[in-house]
């Protein structure tokens, strides 16, 4: 298979599209170009041609004011709610309609089959997706950059080796595969949940990476840096990682989402997070059983956790924008 | 051509094999035993527990049973349900049909709606309908399967019954159609994101200007020149795709009662029954080689400038 064309001219002003190969769906091509030039005075970066383009952004600005209520929420949900998420009023509550004008109490949004507040519940949960979502990516950032970054740097029996191993994980059905590491455990918490999505998902991450230093790496600044006897980790850290990692961080970001997504469907399957912690996908799993009586249970956490989704995917598709030379 | 396809092949094998082995691993290595869940919560049989064991082989190193069940594969043999009894080919086989019926379905809603709106959107780049399109699609991929299946589900099919609630009948189409939009709701958005993408980049195309130039009806320039440039991408998607929604079939099917892979995998892993999930899994790994080599190949028809040798 040939590999993609990875050096791309992104000074062009006429567009010549290039499909001389296959094109992964989620490598940004030419987004390592970085047009500093010679110019003198301060040069701009990538990075703050990039940050630049994201304030001035909408959609950035929202989906960023959005998550970062989030993190408040999944850090302090005491100042959201007075009520415990986990005490139920039976003989009460059961199932009561949402109090839809009483603002943030804990009757707004009503109570489940079990008398407790359906928006405590919702603020409670957002902690399990938050630190799942986040530390998955992390790991799978780390992870995956270190073998793509092996694998292309190196080359030769250690590219294919690695990229061989790549395959087999990428081979793996995701969600199939989560579910059977996870079903051997008897207790899940968000560590276990990290780790299952942490073990397959960081295959992308990796090859994107991987083709990201293949193109970096015959760059004239790597090889003046060579010559100036720079050592193999100095030239990987110093040059080879600040212009091959943009496209990597635009795949994390929206991978991100899926990640919460992912929870979410594991915690509905019954296979994710398990009973004592709260989760937005366990709730909208036991909610379902209700739906033809009481919709409200199932509706506001699905909102919630729908909101969540989509303020990552925006994120990310706004990093993306920025960090793509090509669609300046 | 030939020898590409050869060596692809050859280099499937040690991939397959990686595959299956980690979840086999997965599956036997760690905790849970499925002759001991045979008991339930009653005392078992210490001097019966161990006979069957040792029947099924599951006093071996690991790896012996790795080797044993791999061999057995290569000869058709999945092996045999340790509570039922029943081959695992057999349970596959029963429930693979309705799966197919349905992973075939959602394929084509995934490329006909997916790419008539991405089309659409590129086309319009930056209009009404374009915008449209572009959060009609960002809500579909936000809001998860489930979601979306239990809301379809109440709203079209209970309350204002436009269609069945659930599949009675997953030989009728009809019935399997619901289903099918929502496993296909996530894949259609990203494909008509990727599709816009690709048209938005390509119409400005020297190409394009030269249909036009000699004389192309617009009609026959998109539609073949335009949209064979821009569906390599697309084509990739859809390869990676298509495991993915025999796998994501679990979801769907649990919510629409339809009596498939999804099902039988849930009950196996429940039940630790190692065989009929490594199988399974098997199956949609080859599925996913298979489609991939596959998708490698159209992009040669898609794009005359690559050539395998």
């Amino acid at each position: 298979m040939p590999e993609p064309k990875e050096v791309k001219a992104a000074t062009n002003d006429v567009a010549i599209p290039d499909q001389a190969g296959p094109v992964p769906v989620a490598v940004v091509e030419g987004a390592t170009v970085v047009e500093a030039g010679p110019a003198p005075g301060k040069p701009r970066s990538l990075w703050t041609d990039a940050w630049h383009d994201l304030r001035r952004k909408p959609s950035f600005v929202i989906s960023a004011l959005i998550i970062l209520v989030l993190l408040v929420m999944a850090a302090f949900p005491g100042l959201f709610t007075s009520a415990s998420p986990r005490a139920g009023d039976l003989s009460n509550f059961y199932l009561q309609e949402p109090q839809l004008t009483h603002f943030f109490s804990p009757e707004w949004l009503g109570y489940n089959q079990q008398g407790q507040s359906v928006y405590a519940r919702m603020i409670y949960g957002t902690r399990a997706s938050i630190i799942i979502g986040i530390s998955v990516t992390a790991i799978v950032f780390v992870f995956g950059s270190l073998v793509g970054m092996l694998a292309g740097y190196f080359g030769g029996v250690l590219d294919t080796l690695l990229s061989r191993l790549t395959d087999i994980f990428m081979g793996i059905p995701f969600l199939l595969g989560t579910m059977v590491i996870l079903v051997s455990f008897d207790t899940r918490t968000e560590w276990t949940v990290t780790f299952a999505l942490a073990f397959l998902g960081w295959t992308t991450i990796a090859r994107v990476m991987r083709g990201s230093v293949i193109s970096v790496k015959q760059s004239d600044y790597v090889a003046a840096a060579r010559s100036l006897g720079a050592g193999t980790w100095r030239i990987l850290l110093r040059h080879i990682l600040p212009n091959a990692i943009a496209p990597v961080i635009v795949v994390a970001t929206i991978a991100l989402g899926g990640y919460i997504t992912s929870e979410a469907v594991l915690s509905y399957l019954g296979i994710g997070l398990s009973e004592p912690a709260i989760s937005w996908g366990g709730d909208i799993n036991r909610a379902q059983d209700q739906i033809r009586v009481a919709e409200h249970i199932l509706l506001y956490p699905s909102i919630l956790l729908s909101i969540t989704i989509l303020s990552f995917l925006m994120l990310g598709d706004a990093v993306r924008d920025a960090l793509d030379p090509k669609l300046r | 051509m030939g020898r590409y396809v050869v060596r692809r092949l050859l280099q499937m094998i040690p991939v397959f094999i990686g595959s299956t082995f980690i979840i086999f691993m997965m599956m036997y290595a760690l905790p849970g035993d499925p002759v001991r869940a045979l008991w339930g919560e009653r005392a078992p049989d210490e001097a019966q527990m161990a006979a069957m064991r040792e029947s099924l082989g599951l006093d071996d190193p690991i790896l012996v049973q790795y080797w044993n069940y791999l061999t057995g594969l290569l000869q058709g043999d999945f092996g045999t349900q340790i509570a039922s009894r029943r081959e695992v080919i057999e349970v596959i086989s029963d429930a693979l049909p309705a799966t197919l019926r349905l992973t075939a379905l959602a394929f084509l809603i995934t490329v006909v709606v997916g790419v008539g709106m991405g089309l659409v959107a590129g086309l319009r780049a930056g209009r009404f309908s374009d915008r449209g399109i572009l959060f009609v699609t960002l809500l579909l991929i936000s809001v998860p399967v489930f979601v979306l299946g239990q809301i379809f589900q109440t709203y079209l099919g209970v309350r204002w019954g436009w269609v069945t609630p659930t599949v009675q009948d997953s030989e009728n189409w009809g019935q399997l159609f619901l289903p099918a939009i929502v496993l296909a709701s996530l894949s259609f958005a990203y494909v008509a994101r990727l599709t816009r993408t690709s048209i938005v980049e390509n119409r400005r195309a020297d190409y394009m200007r030269t249909a036009k130039a000699k004389g192309l009806t617009q009609r026959r320039a998109v539609g073949v020149h335009l949209l064979r440039n821009s569906m390599i991408p697309v084509v990739t998607f859809l390869g990676v795709d298509l495991g993915n929604l025999m796998a994501g079939a679990i979801v769907t099917e649990g919510i629409f009662n339809i009596h498939g892979i999804g099902g039988a995998v849930y009950r196996a892993l429940n039940s630790r029954e190692g065989s009929t999930v490594v199988g399974i899994v098997s199956f949609i790994i080859l599925v996913y080689l298979v489609v991939t080599l596959l998708v490698d190949l159209l992009y040669a028809v898609l794009d005359p400038r690559i050539r395998y040798a």
